[in-house]
């Protein structure tokens, strides 16, 4: 495929959402949903890269067996704030509040979400739980784990729970602002014509992620003010003690924490139909089950927390009820994964990063999601419970899987947001380079974890160190590869290629607008008339 | 289509169009507000089927007499808002102002109230922490009963206070005259939040009060 350049006026002649007004108060109080996506896209990089200092220093710890470089304290510190940092503060804003934020207004014909305030609220409630929770970094951190289980974290730690705890809370009311707005914005503003069935597969994703949003994050929330009062005021609720079941905290946190697990790959899986389509030229194989398979996803991944707790005394029936369910998540899962690859077939398929990013993350996301079978497999999860192959499991799904989804979208819609177009060549090479360490890294914590080694140790046994340094030297490469996009990226703001406003010669609203798009998104509330994905007769109008 | 409303956003065709939207925030806010109190009424209905004594004897430690006054005066409460968001919609202002009022005054019957209850509780070493004491049987489990008894009515109260605020708004609001029979979301918005407030409390009533009170 050819990359047709821009046209050939300036991009600064024309007035657009950036250039519209300038200052710092224009953007720490704009409502434009699209300069909200840009503070929250520059926000999560800061915590991405803070979380992904934590994980250097972890892999640096376990490139020898002894316990030499931290003290066990220490070390759990360290992955308590990367998983709180990851998980909370990129994984789950990281797709929906950037280019979230950025489309599903301009992909539905709207001018803005239906709340831009309550958006712009969004953003500064997530940075005041940010600062509480980088607060209790600085005063010493946290060493609970991200998972913050009593008794231990209500009694007996001498970590700031308390202000982590806050902090997390927090930000969880920023999520539910965001699918909340999602919601509204999907059901009542979309541009006359376009129907359920005409919209893109992108906002089906981000519409069951909302779901989640709103029905999820109140639980973990209301869980958080127990374990904060249990701490700070001996409001009882799981003490022991008092007959309270320290068991209900896990049940409780993880009725929010697994769904939670959805809201980070969902929108993935809606950004990778939207890639999929386009570099193959065709209309998504299986419009109709892809749409409605994010549903049960959503509904699914509401019923299967006990997985978590197969070995905290949780009945064997229970058991038994919550491994059939987990087992049934693979479902609507597996139709996603088939109907991409049948859209692959026969396609015309053309290798731009973006695509490369969605080639990683269907094989990676595979390979996540099948241990994730193991995983809820009740005599075989009692094997590896709690060793490095979950750790392996989860990484490739959140790291393979989302990870992969938000670069490749944030590849492909970055001519829409700047107006410029990045290097191909060094984003080809950088995602290449992200894949192989991404494998190196994690692979060898399959084998790992099969064999035994328990997660959360700073030392280990002499017999795994092989296994240990491949997977700190893949670290050191995912590193270097996490670090060429933020560089090329930055450096075709001002030297990139002009885009024009459909460089990829994709379908969909947002793509016949001007990028960068003007404040309102449409001159005129665009008309829609067709299906989506129509690619085979738009070709023709494109090249 | 209709005519350009004062108080349609930029980016809303009609001002159908943004009540439409508004209306259907509140309920999916209301939606996350029952998820909210759910984790607490979960982690009630655990333990009152462990330890269905030690709540009964809990239970009979609350002022049930204060408890039902607060009731109706919530329930009272619920009817002025009812009327408020009515005067609202024939565009009766005066109606609308006094019926906010009244509503705020209600509500505020039903803090002090509350407020008494606690003091109550603290005199008798009842709230849990280091200085609890319980003559009953299961001192440890009633304590249990007290730890939910005062997050799930202290959230309640907390959900009361910001809907006195809100209410204080809206009657500077509309002692400006700024709500008309064809603008007047944001009364209905706030009387679906206190509505929800109210039920939350026709729960947390017979089950933190009246538990067992039959045999008795």
């Amino acid at each position: 495929m050819s990359i047709p350049t821009g046209p050939a006026v300036p991009v600064e002649t024309r007035e657009h959402y950036l250039n519209v007004n300038y200052g710092v108060k224009s953007w720490l109080l704009t409502t434009d949903h699209k300069r909200i996506a840009l503070l929250y896209l520059a926000s999560i990089t800061l915590f991405f890269f803070v979380g992904g200092f934590f994980a250097v220093l972890i892999r640096l710890e376990l490139l020898t067996p002894p316990g030499d470089l931290f003290q066990a304290e220490t070390y759990n510190k360290l992955f308590t704030m990367h998983g709180v940092m990851m998980i909370f503060f990129f994984l789950i804003p990281s797709i929906p509040a950037v280019l979230g934020n950025f489309l599903v207004p301009m992909m539905i014909g709207a001018r803005d979400l239906a709340f831009p305030r309550l958006n712009l609220l969004s953003w500064y409630i997530y940075i005041v739980g940010g600062l509480f929770t980088f607060g209790a970094v600085v005063a010493g951190g946290v060493d609970t784990g991200w998972t913050f289980y009593t008794p231990y974290s209500s009694t007996y730690s001498n970590g700031n729970v308390i202000a982590a705890g806050i902090g997390i809370f927090i930000t969880g009311f920023s999520s539910i602002l965001t699918g909340l707005n999602f919601i509204v914005t999907i059901h009542t503003m979309r541009a006359p014509g376009l129907t359920w069935f005409r919209l893109p597969l992108f906002i089906w994703a981000h519409y069951a992620t909302s779901l989640i949003m709103i029905l999820g994050t109140p639980v973990v929330a209301i869980t958080l003010v127990l374990l904060v009062l249990e701490r700070g005021f001996h409001i009882g609720i799981f003490d022991p003690a008092l007959g309270g079941d320290p068991v209900l905290f896990q049940h409780l946190f993880w009725f929010y924490s697994h769904p939670a697990v959805y809201i980070m790959i969902l929108p993935g899986m809606g950004v990778i139909s939207e890639l999929i389509s386009c570099f193959s030229r065709k209309y998504v194989f299986g419009y109709h089950f892809v749409a409605f398979s994010s549903l049960p996803i959503a509904v699914i991944s509401f019923l299967v927390w006990g997985h978590h707790m197969f070995v905290s005394s949780q009945s064997v029936y229970a058991g038994m009820i919550f491994s059939i369910l987990s087992f049934l998540v693979a479902i609507p899962s597996a139709i996603k994964v088939f109907n991409w690859t049948a859209t692959l077939y026969k396609g015309s398929i053309s290798y731009q990063a973006p695509m490369l990013y969605a080639f990683g993350f269907i094989g990676l996301f595979t390979i996540g999601g099948l241990t994730g079978l193991f995983l809820a497999a009740l005599g075989l999860d009692i094997h590896v419970h709690d060793t490095y192959f979950v750790v392996a499991h989860f990484h490739y799904i959140m790291v393979g899987g989302a990870v992969m989804a938000y670069l490749g979208g944030i590849h492909f819609w970055w001519p829409k947001i700047t107006g410029r177009l990045y290097p191909e060549a060094w984003a080809r090479f950088s995602a290449l380079v992200i894949f192989i360490g991404f494998n190196l890294t994690f692979f060898p914590q399959f084998i790992l974890g099969y064999l035994g080694m328990p997660r959360r140790y700073h030392a280990y046994p002499d017999e795994f160190q092989v296994l240990n340094v491949m997977s700190s030297a893949g670290a050191s490469i995912l590193g270097v590869g996490y670090l060429i996009p933020m560089i090329y990226l930055i450096w075709s703001l001002r030297y990139g290629a002009v885009a024009g406003a459909n460089p990829w010669g994709a379908t969909g609203l947002e793509w016949q607008t001007p990028s960068p798009p003007p404040t309102e998104n449409f001159k005129e509330t665009p008309i829609v008339t067709e299906e989506p994905y129509h690619y085979s007769i738009r070709e023709i109008k494109v090249v | 289509m209709s005519e350009t409303h004062s108080a349609l956003a930029h980016h809303f065709d009609t001002i159908e169009q943004q009540r439409e939207a508004a209306s259907l925030g509140m309920w999916i806010f209301l939606v996350t507000e029952i998820m909210f109190f759910g984790g607490m009424f979960t982690a009630y209905i655990v333990y009152r089927t462990a330890y269905p004594d030690a709540f009964a004897e809990g239970s009979h430690h609350l002022n049930i007499v204060l408890g039902g006054i607060n009731t109706s005066v919530l329930i009272g409460s619920s009817l002025t808002m009812a009327l408020a968001v009515h005067g609202s919609q024939v565009g009766h202002r005066k109606m609308l102002i006094g019926f906010l009022i009244l509503t705020i005054l209600l509500g505020t019957v039903f803090l002090v109230i509350k407020y008494f209850e606690y003091a109550d509780k603290f005199a008798h070493h009842l709230v849990p922490g280091h200085s609890f004491s319980f003559s009953g049987s299961r001192p440890q489990n009633a304590q249990l009963f007290f730890s939910l008894y005062f997050a799930m009515t202290g959230m309640h109260a907390l959900h009361m206070v910001i809907g006195l605020a809100i209410l204080t708004v809206l009657v500077v609001q509309a002692t400006r005259g700024r709500f008309t029979p064809e603008y007047h979301a944001p009364v209905e918005l706030t009387g679906l939040y206190w509505h929800f407030v109210d039920i939350i409390w026709i729960f947390l009533f017979p089950l933190l009060y009246l538990i067992d009170r039959y045999a008795h």
